[in-house]
């Protein structure tokens, strides 16, 4: 199916390596319901972009897996991990929810936007860092805690915080 | 309510049945139906918000909950499947709790303004809260609000009043074939949208106005304009396509407010096409003629009924003393009624004349004579759903019969292979399972192909096939239509439109007519709106009413070919609806006399009509008058006037009537419509789609060298009214007309998309702007017709396009 990509065709928007990487998904299910890889091709895509989707993107995705493109846009609006704006070149998700707020999760949030000068759901004018707040993402053993990208980081400290930022270009 | 105790006792225990109890009463229901289902058949209400008898069950809502025994908590009726013995309680203290609960978070962030919503006296919402909602709100915090969305000319918007039901989602999904509308978003920010602006471009989108059981998407051409509780309904029956669609033209002080879906099962179910749905628009405008119009000494003048005919008698008794009666030609718009079209030709006739068709858009007659008594689908429509193999020839059914393309997509989804064989590759918003998009000329070859690969499997047919077409050797998609056409039944071979207007038609109605009998398949013709009941009238030249042989006059396309000295126009626009309108207007501008029985001015129109028409008579629009359409099916469906006729508009049976008296024919004293229907005695004829003789031709000469043009009428610009109808010419099915071609054919002439191209034709030449489009084949340019800047051009016949300077 990858075979060729008619010219003028939105698919273009999706590298080579991309469509390759969504192939692979695309053959866990059956021919006929290869949309079943649209979160997948949505995350490869948003990769590929920088850490964000554009429409255009979202367009692509729904011509390669032939779906309609409003199911698409379903399907990235819905998740809190597609993001459809502009972000920085890390996105940090502070969980919030119940266990991480018990053990202090405020004071965490409240260091983040004061040390980025940013608030939530803002990203630094330099572009670095994106600052989200997150449900749970399931590590209340390690309460507060935080994703950056693809990481957790687990027992949070202001000081901590700030060693583990500084490693972040 | 057919189940009742006893019979679960009298009946015999079936296997694929189950007893239910609701509400203590025993009920029969089908194993794996839902327990909603059980309760409408048995007319139990069960409250509901997102449930649709025709759409996939989404339980969302959560109205529904009812109570069954065993279950720990309320359950959904719409989603939980009977089971023998199980004990559903609707109206009991919880199960009338867990909806009262429903209806409090329901209506959370409703916006209370019903005194300014179009919904308002017809909404579910606002009925339900009456019975299960609370008299004062505990809510106190605020309440979300929402971007109305500007989804096009057809629907308004008002999300904020949305309650996430989906039905409209669901609707897109399963029924249009095309999801345009969606919710995106998550928990209190999901919204229904199109996510980007953009509009919602289905035929059928009029129909989400209908089952939006809310506020949030409402019609557009109506808002405001009036409430439910003042219309007056009146049945009737829609014009625009053979289907014969149910209506209630809904009235207020005589003047037609809107228009609504009827149910009927077997036709319309409970959907209307945006064409049936929205073309009243143009009943109202400004365009109608109101009063009778005569051009004496070059000059228009109102005059009166009277005058009016004594001019219209004394000008056709002007042309047959003259010029013989022979010299006089009707032309009827296929959307006239049965009566109007039966009156019409009996005046010819009477007069000596047999010149009166209703074919405008046909240039191939041929085969008239073998032709059946009327275009029959070839079997009824319901019966289209359970089709396992469908062939269209020439058909863009989706827009040509809007509701006919549905029920392909049910048979669709039942498993149906739906196939095509077309000039441009339709969308059908269905899957095709084998196409052949071929040039008009190629059409007919690949049709053979098919009509070849067939009698090589060996079955008999009672012609001696030609040389050309028994010594073709199949293509492989040829083959694999043949296949799929004997192999999977029940099969259908379908002609459409394009088909009809094919300037080979007879040889590709002989065609389809062998295919169908090799293949063991359905032979159906769609025609266009009232095609049916013109056959049925005697409108065209060979046949009287009921299919009775008669002395031959000329055909429409004859008529305009060769122009005769008087015309009488029943609801004609010669230059827009007639197949060559450039000819159309040279003929008419030549003749002596020319009568006019339209609904609108031609002052209003492209037309020249003001220059070459003589008499302008007032005729009533469908809602004005009464009168029989038949369906394809052969459905006689009679209806009666919604409204009385503007100004001095009259009926088109009573003009033709009065026009008979007149002239001193006999037999023009009817009293009642019923009179003049039941002159048409055709309860002997069995509806056929079988050609009496296939004029298969010995050879076969196609030009398949030259550049054709494809001809197409686009869905709204099919007869005065819908081209009328604002809201209609601004949706997305009415682009600008272009030349439409391959990308592959634009670079052959050195163009690009949006450049100007001067196109030639045998008669007539116009510059268009050019339009890459991937559906039309090589060796072909895409040309509507309908529009006044296409009026000029041939349908038909070798095209030259050359580039031509932007102006």
């Amino acid at each position: 199916m990858s075979a060729k990509v008619q010219p003028g065709s939105p698919v273009e928007l999706i590298t080579a390596d991309s469509r390759a990487q969504i192939d692979r998904w695309t053959t866990k299910y059956p021919p006929e319901q290869k949309q079943a890889a649209v979160m997948a091709a949505l995350n490869i895509v948003q990769q590929q972009n920088g850490g964000w989707l554009t429409i255009e993107l979202m367009d692509a995705v729904a011509e390669y897996l032939q779906m309609p493109r409003i199911a698409v846009y379903e399907v990235a609006s819905f998740y809190t991990l597609y993001d459809l704006e502009p972000v920085g070149r890390h996105k940090i998700y502070v969980c919030t929810n119940i266990s991480c707020m018990l053990c202090g999760s405020d004071t965490i949030v409240e260091h983040l936007q004061k040390k980025l000068g940013i608030k939530l759901g803002e990203t630094t004018s330099d572009g670095r860092f994106t600052l989200k707040e997150s449900e749970c993402l399931a590590a209340c053993g390690g309460a507060p805690m935080f994703m950056v990208d693809r990481t957790y980081y687990e027992n949070l400290t202001p000081d901590k915080v700030d060693a583990i930022l500084a490693r972040l270009k | 309510m057919s189940a009742k105790p006893d019979m679960s006792t009298t009946q015999p225990p079936d296997a694929d049945m189950v007893t239910i109890e609701v509400n203590g009463e025993p009920l029969r229901a089908k194993k794996g139906s839902m327990v909603i289902q059980v309760t409408d058949a048995a007319g139990i209400y069960v409250p509901r918000f997102c449930y649709h008898h025709k759409l996939p069950i989404a339980a969302n809502c959560r109205m529904c909950l009812v109570e069954i025994e065993k279950a720990p908590k309320p359950m959904p009726a719409c989603a939980t499947p009977v089971a023998d013995g199980m004990k559903v309680f609707t109206r009991s203290a919880l199960a009338h709790d867990a909806q009262r609960g429903v209806m409090e978070f329901l209506l959370i962030n409703h916006p209370l303004d019903c005194p300014i919503c179009d919904q308002g006296g017809e909404c579910p919402l606002q009925d339900l809260a009456l019975g299960y909602g609370k008299d004062v709100s505990r809510y106190a915090e605020k309440k979300r609000v929402v971007h109305d969305k500007n989804i096009g000319p057809l629907i308004a918007t008002e999300m904020t009043r949305c309650i996430h039901c989906t039905r409209c989602v669901r609707f897109g999904q399963q029924l249009a074939g095309i999801m345009e509308l969606g919710a995106t978003g998550r928990g209190e920010h999901t919204e229904i949208g199109t996510f980007i602006e953009r509009s919602v471009d289905s035929e059928l989108s009029g129909n989400v106005i209908d089952i939006c059981p809310v506020g949030a998407l409402t019609s557009k051409p109506f808002r405001f304009t009036a409430r439910a509780w003042e219309l007056t309904s009146h049945p009737s029956i829609s014009p625009h396509d053979c289907v014969g669609s149910n209506l209630n033209v809904e009235s207020r002080r005589h003047k037609v407010m809107r228009v609504l879906p009827r149910d009927n099962e077997a036709i319309n179910e409970c959907w209307l096409s945006d064409r049936d749905r929205f073309s009243y628009t143009a009943l109202n405008s400004s365009d109608r003629l109101q009063s009778p119009m005569i051009r004496d000494g070059g000059r228009w003048q109102e005059v009166d009924w009277s005058t009016a005919l004594e001019f219209t008698v004394a000008g056709l008794r002007r042309v047959i003393d003259q010029h013989g009666s022979n010299q006089i030609g009707a032309l009827a718009a296929p959307a006239s009624t049965l009566e109007e079209l039966y009156l019409l030709q009996k005046l010819l006739r009477s007069l000596g004349s047999s010149n009166v068709d209703h074919r405008l858009r046909q240039s191939d007659f041929r085969d008239d004579q073998a032709l059946p008594p009327f275009p029959w689908l070839g079997q009824s429509i319901e019966d289209l759903e359970s089709c396992q193999s469908v062939l269209l020839v020439g058909s863009n059914i989706r827009k040509e019969q809007p509701l006919l393309g549905l029920r392909l997509r049910h048979a669709g989804r039942k498993g149906a292979q739906i196939m095509a064989i077309n000039p441009v590759d339709y969308d059908l918003a269905a899957p095709l399972a084998h196409k052949i998009i071929a040039s008009p000329a190629d059409m007919i070859l690949g049709l053979a192909g098919v009509a070849s690969a067939l009698a090589a499997r060996g079955k008999a047919t009672r012609d001696r096939l030609p040389d050309w077409l028994s010594k073709r050797v199949p293509t492989a998609s040829e083959q694999a239509i043949a296949q799929v056409l004997a192999t999977r039944k029940p099969a259908a071979v379908l002609l459409g439109n394009l088909a009809a207007s094919h300037p080979q038609a007879a040889t590709l109605r002989a065609l389809a007519d062998l295919v169908a009998e090799l293949a063991g398949a359905a032979l159906g013709v769609l025609s266009e709106a009232n095609g049916a009941g013109a056959w049925l009238a005697g409108c065209v030249p060979h046949r009287e009413a009921a299919g009775k042989a008669a002395n031959a006059g000329r055909n429409a396309y004859s008529m305009i070919r060769e122009p005769l000295q008087a015309y009488v126009l029943l609801g004609v626009e010669p230059e827009l609806d007639c197949l060559e309108g450039g000819r159309a207007r040279s003929a008419m501008e030549a003749a002596e006399f020319v009568i006019m029985m339209t609904p609108f001015s031609p002052a209003s129109a492209p037309t020249a009509a003001m220059q070459y028409a003589h008499v302008l008579l007032p005729l009533a629009p469908f809602t004005e008058t009464d009168g029989t359409f038949v369906n394809c099916e052969g459905r006689w469906q009679s209806f009666t006037a919604a409204v009385r006729p503007l100004g001095e508009t009259r009926p088109g049976w009573k003009i033709l009537r009065i026009l008979g008296s007149r002239l001193g024919q006999p037999g023009f004293d009817y009293s009642t419509i019923d009179e003049v229907r039941a002159e048409i005695d055709a309860r002997t004829l069995t509806p056929s789609s079988n050609l009496g003789e296939r004029l298969l031709p010995p050879e076969l000469r196609v030009d398949t060298n030259t550049l054709q043009r494809i001809y197409e009428v686009p869905l709204y610009r099919i007869d005065s009214v819908v081209r009328r109808a604002e809201a209609l010419q601004q949706t997305a099915d009415n682009p600008k007309p272009a030349a439409r071609m391959s990308a592959v054919q634009a670079a052959s002439l050195n163009v690009n998309d949006g450049a100007r191209v001067r196109v030639r034709v045998a008669h007539g030449e116009v510059v268009l702007d050019v339009a890459i489009d991937t559906r039309v084949p090589d060796q072909c340019v895409l040309i509507p017709s309908g529009y006044p800047e296409t009026i000029s051009l041939d349908a038909h016949g070798a095209v030259s396009l050359e580039k031509a300077e932007k102006a």
